[in-house]
């Protein structure tokens, strides 16, 4: 029998992220990683691409990991695990093992949209039954907040600063959900950690399928966003209520968007209590809060088009 | 009992493969290996492995899927040649940090620009220093044969280190030569059964691999990096001493030819070494007291016998098939090194030849000679190192 | 601190999770404090915790565990409390 999705429930499993690991205080990344491995009824294998949670979580013959845990580089998280994988299932035809094990690989949005997006396409095309995680925190958080293309146009970073020609981050930002969904995959969501228990149900049903699936989760950073350390639920729920980040699947191809917010909030109330989108709000700069705004407007018309009416 | 076969030596090191039937094959097309994981690819679809091969969309996808699948705790291949080899280049590291044994023949050739897809060293001389362990071939049958024995001396519980086997582009893997398989039964059995020592697929005992290490501990990893390569030595010269029971064929660090009684000889590695005995003989027979010196183990470099085994020459020639531009040729730097070390020895010179293709031929090496007879008969060294077989 | 000779080659971590033996808990400038009665056992401060830091038995929030906790402040943050009154509020450290 599964754990039922109540945190009663939930909380009496073991975790298999340990406390001892050195993510910054209030940092959104360890929430997720926690969620995915507790949703799981299977034993796991991870892959970690490097960044902030991979240095921050086996450092120095220290681990916080309880499962099989790898990692080897930035932008091999998908390959490593394909050949984690591929061993299991060479093994598993010899009789070698016999349990049925699951396999996951985290990475942040640098080494998932940038630098490991190759890795990750080529993985998903071949088939594995692995599942990949990406904690989008929209920037390189571990090298001091450079812009990645999961950065929002607009945001300040240490790469696209806010000067006098330049106001932060002129491109509009990767959707790399719906790349991942064009690889026809069976499954392919986007989750918030402020959503437990749509986050949860998601990381279940990519478990489940027999194949790659792609969770893109929105993972608040505190130091990147330049917000308060006791932040990262409330906005990752701004997030979002205001449609900068909607939550919903595409399952075997059927887009469904799993949270509709009653009344979608103005991106404002996500974007003020961050102070990479300070100058978004100064006086002369209403161009850029407009330019954002559509952006999102269109992404979330274009997904209310596209997706199946709501269970 | 085996029978002589006319194979190419992509086939030959295929075979090798297909006999040893790995876990695990992550494969990436690049000229001139494709034609060995084509036939590789083959033995997988008509059942004659029970590899489960990984079509990956790059080489540095190749080398990643390798150290996740030799980490999960079984047996890994993949094979590469150039560009490929290149690209690979941070993984190559990786893969030796983590004390993984992948086994990978490399089919040597040029590196771009200009772009070149014929023989020469550059690639593998390139990732000299990644902690990989470095076998080079003269011929189809000793691709083959250092293959079957890579698994041994990489798999070794003191080693755990990955393998690159080197045969020279074309020249090897595209020529057909006469050589001698060994019988499948024979080969499995010399390879034996590989038993990991922490398999990350063992579920009970859950491990984590590759941690941020800080300088607090690097260097001391490094430092055991060190001596584990120190032990390479004796394991190559163990298996060797095994495979020659099986096989009948004698292995070493490397291989000497006519060196014992002579004046002056060369230093080459792979396939222009079969070239260059032949033209020992011919300069003998002109009264040149000529020798040559084949490594075979590159990495780690064998520097006390290199050494004893040229201190009594009064010149040798170290060839290169490639260049470490504005240094010596790579080979040249480790006989230096070694001869150095030994406080006596002979009169050195380097040669670089045969990049991106170029035929090395008799005359090339008697011109070598001459000179170093010169040498050896008082002249003086005029340069160091030089290009030779180039059009003035 | 160890020697390169007894070190296990490839630098693999065979003792998973001994992370706990990292304790996170100096890094704290606000502490999270809990006041039982007004506390409904929702156990968000548990799910949002990104330190493990927040201690449950059989489905309750029994506390924190101060040697880990980093004093984010967002299960104060997200605690509900009961009848307008937080189950969880930050002080300062010291004070």
């Amino acid at each position: 029998m599964a754990t039922p999705l109540k945190l009663k429930e939930l909380s009496k499993k073991p975790d298999l992220l340990t406390h001892g690991h050195r993510m910054c205080a209030g940092c959104g990344a360890p929430i997720v990683v926690k969620m995915v491995l507790m949703a799981s009824e299977y034993p796991l294998v991870a892959s970690n691409a490097t960044g902030c949670l991979e240095v921050s979580t086996c450092i120095s013959e220290y681990t916080a990991w309880k499962i099989p845990w790898i990692h080897s580089a930035f932008e091999n998280a998908a390959a490593t695990i394909s050949g984690v994988e591929t061993m299991y299932r060479a093994w598993k035809k010899k009789g070698k093992i016999t349990e049925k094990v699951k396999f996951i690989a985290f990475g942040g949005d640098g080494g998932t949209y940038d630098i490991g997006f190759q890795s990750l396409s080529g993985a998903m095309e071949r088939g594995h039954d692995m599942v990949y995680i990406c904690y989008d925190n929209g920037a390189y958080m571990n090298t001091g907040i450079q812009r990645s293309s999961a950065t929002p146009r607009g945001a300040d970073t240490t790469t696209s600063p806010v000067g006098s020609v330049v106001l932060g981050k002129i491109q509009r930002r990767k959707d790399l959900t719906r790349i991942m969904a064009a690889h026809n995959i069976p499954y392919v969501a986007q989750a918030s950690p402020s959503h437990w228990l749509d986050l949860m149900k998601k990381v279940r049903k990519a478990l489940d399928v027999d194949g790659p699936a792609f969770i893109n989760i929105l993972s608040p950073c505190n130091r990147g966003w330049r917000s308060k350390t006791d932040d990262a639920i409330a906005l990752s729920k701004l997030a979002v209520e205001t449609c900068y980040w909607p939550l919903y699947e595409i399952e075997n191809g059927v887009t469904r968007i799993t949270f509709k917010p009653k009344e979608k909030k103005p991106l404002e109330e996500f974007l003020k209590p961050q102070g990479r989108f300070k100058h978004m709000f100064a006086p002369g700069n209403e161009h850029l809060l407009k330019q954002l705004q559509e952006d999102i407007d269109m992404e979330w018309e274009r997904l209310n088009k596209e997706s199946s009416t709501e269970k | 009992m085996p029978k002589p076969v006319a194979v190419t030596g992509n086939e030959a090191v295929a075979n090798a493969l297909r006999q040893v039937n790995p876990d695990v094959c992550a494969a990436y097309p690049i000229t001139p290996q494709t034609d060995m994981m084509q036939r590789f690819a083959s033995f997988v679809s008509n059942g004659q492995v029970d590899t489960e091969i990984i079509l990956v969309e790059s080489e540095h996808s190749a080398m990643s899927a390798c150290i996740g699948a030799a980490a999960a705790g079984g047996r890994v291949i993949t094979a590469t040649s150039s560009q490929g080899l290149a690209l690979m280049w941070e993984m190559l590291f990786i893969a030796a940090g983590d004390s993984l044994p992948i086994i990978m023949p490399v089919v040597n050739r040029a590196l771009s620009a200009p772009l070149n897809i014929h023989g020469d060293h550059s690639d593998a001389m390139g990732a000299r220093d990644s902690g990989w362990i470095q076998l080079w071939s003269e011929n189809a049958q000793e691709a083959y044969d250092n293959t079957i024995q890579a698994f041994r001396i990489g798999e070794h519980p003191e080693i755990r280190l990955p393998v690159m086997i080197n045969m020279d582009g074309f020249i090897i893997s595209h020529s057909i030569e006469t050589m001698e398989y060994l019988e499948d039964e024979v080969v499995k059995s010399f390879v034996g059964e590989y038993q990991d020592a922490y398999p990350l697929l063992d579920l009970k005992k859950p491990k984590s691999y590759g941690p941020l290490i800080l300088p607090d501990l690097y260097h001391e990893y490094k430092r055991l990096q060190h001596e584990i390569m120190g032990r390479v030595k004796n394991v190559v010269l163990n298996v060797a001493e095994e495979f020659e029971k099986i096989s009948g064929r004698k292995y070493g660090l490397f291989e000497t030819y006519r060196l014992e009684d002579a004046e002056v000889a060369l230093v080459i590695l792979g396939s222009a070494a079969g070239t260059a005995k032949d033209v020992v003989d011919a300069v003998r027979d002109k009264g040149i007291k000529a020798g040559l010196l084949k490594p075979r183990l590159f990495r780690p470099f064998p520097y006390e016998e290199v050494a004893q085994a040229l201190e009594h020459l009064k010149a040798v020639c170290v060839m290169d098939r490639a260049d470490s531009f504005g240094g010596y040729g790579p080979v040249f730097l480790e006989v230096s090194s070694a001869l150095y070390q030994n406080g006596k020895g002979p009169a050195l010179i380097n040669k670089i030849y045969g990049l991106g293709g170029r035929d090395f031929l008799p005359e090339h090496a008697e011109a070598v000679f001459n000179e170093l007879n010169e040498i050896a008969s008082g002249g003086s060294i005029k340069t160091i190192k030089e290009y030779i077989g180039v059009r003035q | 601190m160890k020697k390169w000779n007894e070190l296990v080659p490839g630098a693999i971590i065979l003792d998973a999770g001994n992370a706990v033996q990292f304790k996170t808990g100096s890094w704290r400038a606000f502490r999270p404090q809990w006041t039982e009665e007004n506390c409904i056992h929702c156990l968000f401060c548990w799910i949002y915790c990104p330190d493990m830091a927040v201690k449950t038995e059989d489905g309750k929030m029994t506390g924190f565990d101060y040697d880990y906790c980093k004093g984010c402040g967002i299960c104060a943050r997200e605690c509900p409390g009961k009848k307008g009154k937080k189950a969880i509020v930050m002080v300062e450290e010291g004070k």
